[in-house]
């Protein structure tokens, strides 16, 4: 970091201090890590995806709070952060439940059968895509191809890929998480 | 053993465990090429080693690699830090070929990272990795670690002046962080939209510094061309192309897979022999060769080897050469919407053509689908492939996109005018509202 970046940051967690929002909202364990991200790059901005990855990792999503907080980390204004935050599919600018399902529904899967998937979730779930289940468990939404094609059609569920997906084995992914 | 020299990319990927160890990796005379390049190799020498090899790039536009790695300024006078970056943002529908390389095998990345920087005298290098590559990402940072342990990585690299850190970073999905300057704009933490060429990353790159961006496979083959020799590596070719590659397919086949062969195989093998054929009851009405933004190809084409130029010359691109197969039973229509809702969606939107014209192809193509469709719809999609082609956008997502369009309607216009005439009413989209979207699911294929 350079020193006038430094500067930069501190003054800018000086006005932060001073608003109406609260600030340090981020734990030190968030912060330490994203510093350690940031340490990788010539600039720490260039760690603003890993950063927003870092927070929602253990709060779900990144609220309008996080999102100022860490564009002060990172020393960037909170709008060029969101124009970052707002441009990835995985990371959620809203609440999501717990567990989120994402199915895919690019060409392969389509083809053998995705529709059918997003039907049995919607209904086991009683929600529409996009939609989080009332008791915050799950949110369900689309996602592009996820690059295992010979076994379409294919389920993200959190962090984990379910192969060759029918509509039994979405019930037993459900079945298995509740 | 002569099995496994005819499959150097996949030699260590057996079926019987989760991955490849670095002891397995040694095993096989994993890190020789690299001790070869740092012990016995100028920089040049590497570069023109992999020139002479005829590599050119596996993650679809097919540039040569080491001609890539030439523009690069060399020396003393160089601008520094220099930087290698290794484009694993695996998004393409269809594609599914650097996941298994990245997962399976990962200290085989590492190695042909680590020689590649040595050739452009890079001294910083990152793995992008696609967000939701969970197990990837794992695997690599692992390998990488192990790599530093043995001094393959970090400061003086077995005991030589050369020295290079590497660190993985893991997006979070966007198809296009695979465009070689939105990769780089990515990477700088800003949003990823393509930057305008020239000056190309090899002079203005990273921070703008000298860059190179090379995709997972490419670099996967750079230890063994060092390893075993430019002469063994281009007698693994069948046809024009040196080496080999990862040649998948998906769809209704007998057995969709990812299978390492000789460039020149032709296509009709790679279905036939290695996918089993088509699924009982299902015909091959045609397909994508290299992914979704390849034009497609018609069972006469099957014959057709897998080379850069000769898919090129049948209309389409080797792209990817992971397939999708059109059955007999799947709307290609309705195959192309979905397709093109794919780009439409993942378009960054910094181009007009590509972020107006995108929206606009896929509102066409579900009012035909809907029985809504004129037949001078087909005209103004026609009139899109050549304005969203080639020369008027930053990047080639548009371009792409309407790779599967364009061969669309020439191959299945009959498809679209069918559904045109079920528009008995004659009503137009620019007459009417249509409110009521298109569900994917109302047609046959879609399920």
């Amino acid at each position: 970091m350079t020193e006038d970046r430094k500067q930069e940051t501190e003054n800018r967690k000086q006005r932060d201090a001073s608003c109406l929002f609260p600030v340090s909202c981020l734990l030190p364990s968030e912060i330490e890590a994203i510093k350690a991200e940031a340490g990788h790059y010539e600039t720490p901005s260039a760690a603003s995806i890993e950063a927003l990855k870092i927070v929602q990792k253990n709060r779900g999503w990144i609220s309008d709070e996080s999102l100022k907080e860490i564009a002060a980390l990172l020393g960037m204004a909170p709008a060029e952060l969101d124009g970052v935050a707002t441009f990835y599919n995985l990371i959620y600018r809203r609440p999501v439940g717990d567990t989120v399902v994402h199915y895919c529904n690019s060409a392969s899967c389509w083809m053998l059968g995705a529709e059918k998937v997003r039907e049995r979730f919607c209904e086991r779930l009683g929600i529409e895509l996009g939609e989080t289940t009332k008791d915050g468990e799950f949110t369900l939404l689309p996602i592009v191809c996820l690059g295992a094609c010979d076994h379409a059609p294919v389920v993200m569920v959190g962090e984990s890929i379910h192969h060759d997906v029918d509509e039994q084995q979405v019930d037993r992914i459900l079945d298995g998480k509740r | 053993m002569i099995m496994d020299m005819n499959t150097p990319l996949t030699k260590n990927i057996k079926p019987d465990r989760a991955f490849a160890t670095l002891d397995n990796y040694l095993s096989t005379g994993g890190y020789e090429g690299l001790r070869i390049a740092i012990k016995e190799l100028t920089p040049l020498d590497v570069q023109r080693a992999v020139k002479d090899a005829g590599l050119r790039g596996r993650g679809g536009a097919g540039f040569p690699t080491g001609l890539k790695w030439s523009f690069v300024p060399m020396g003393e006078d160089a601008p520094r830090p220099k930087y290698l970056v290794v484009n694993g943002d695996e998004m393409e529908p269809g594609a599914f070929k650097d996941r298994l390389l990245i997962e399976r095998d990962p200290h085989q990345l590492v190695e042909g990272v680590i020689i590649s920087a040595y050739a452009i005298e890079a001294s910083m290098a990152y793995i992008f990795l696609r967000g939701e590559y969970h197990l990837g990402a794992q695997r690599m940072k692992q390998a990488i670690a192990e790599a530093y342990d043995r001094h393959y990585l970090g400061k003086n690299i077995l005991g030589s002046d050369y020295s290079l850190e590497l660190h993985v970073h893991t997006s979070a999905g966007r198809y296009i962080c695979g465009e070689e300057t939105a990769l780089l704009n990515a990477l700088e933490g800003k949003r990823a939209n393509p930057r305008a060429k020239p000056p190309f990353p090899q002079i203005s790159g990273l921070w703008g510094k000298p860059t190179v961006v090379n995709n997972v496979e490419t670099l996967c083959n750079v230890p063994h061309i060092l390893h075993y020799g430019v002469d063994w590596y281009q007698e693994l070719g069948r046809g024009e192309d040196k080496g080999t590659k990862l040649f998948g397919a998906s769809g209704r086949i007998k057995r969709p897979g990812l299978w390492e062969l000789p460039m020149g195989t032709p296509i009709r093998e790679i279905l036939e022999v290695h996918a089993g054929g088509m699924q009982e009851g299902f015909r091959l009405r045609g397909f994508l060769p290299g992914g979704a933004s390849t034009d497609f190809l018609l069972p006469e084409h099957l014959d057709v080897p897998m080379d850069y130029g000769a898919i090129e010359k049948a209309g389409s691109r080797i792209g990817t050469a992971t397939m999708i197969i059109l059955d007999d039973k799947t709307c290609p229509v309705a195959m192309v919407l979905n397709l093109e809702q794919f780009f439409a969606q993942e378009s960054c939107g910094w181009c007009t053509p590509c972020r107006d014209g995108l929206p606009w192809v896929v509102s066409i193509l579900q009012d035909i689908l809907n029985g809504r469709g004129r037949m001078d719809d087909l005209d103004t999609l026609a009139r899109h492939t050549r304005l969203l082609g080639p020369g008027n956008t930053y990047c080639a997502l548009a371009p792409g996109a309407m790779g599967p369009l364009q061969s669309a309607l020439k191959y299945f216009r009959a498809d679209f005018e069918r559904f045109i005439r079920q528009n008995t009413e004659g009503i137009g989209r620019m007459t009417t509202k249509n409110t009521k979207g298109f569900s994917l699911s109302a047609v046959e294929g879609g399920q």
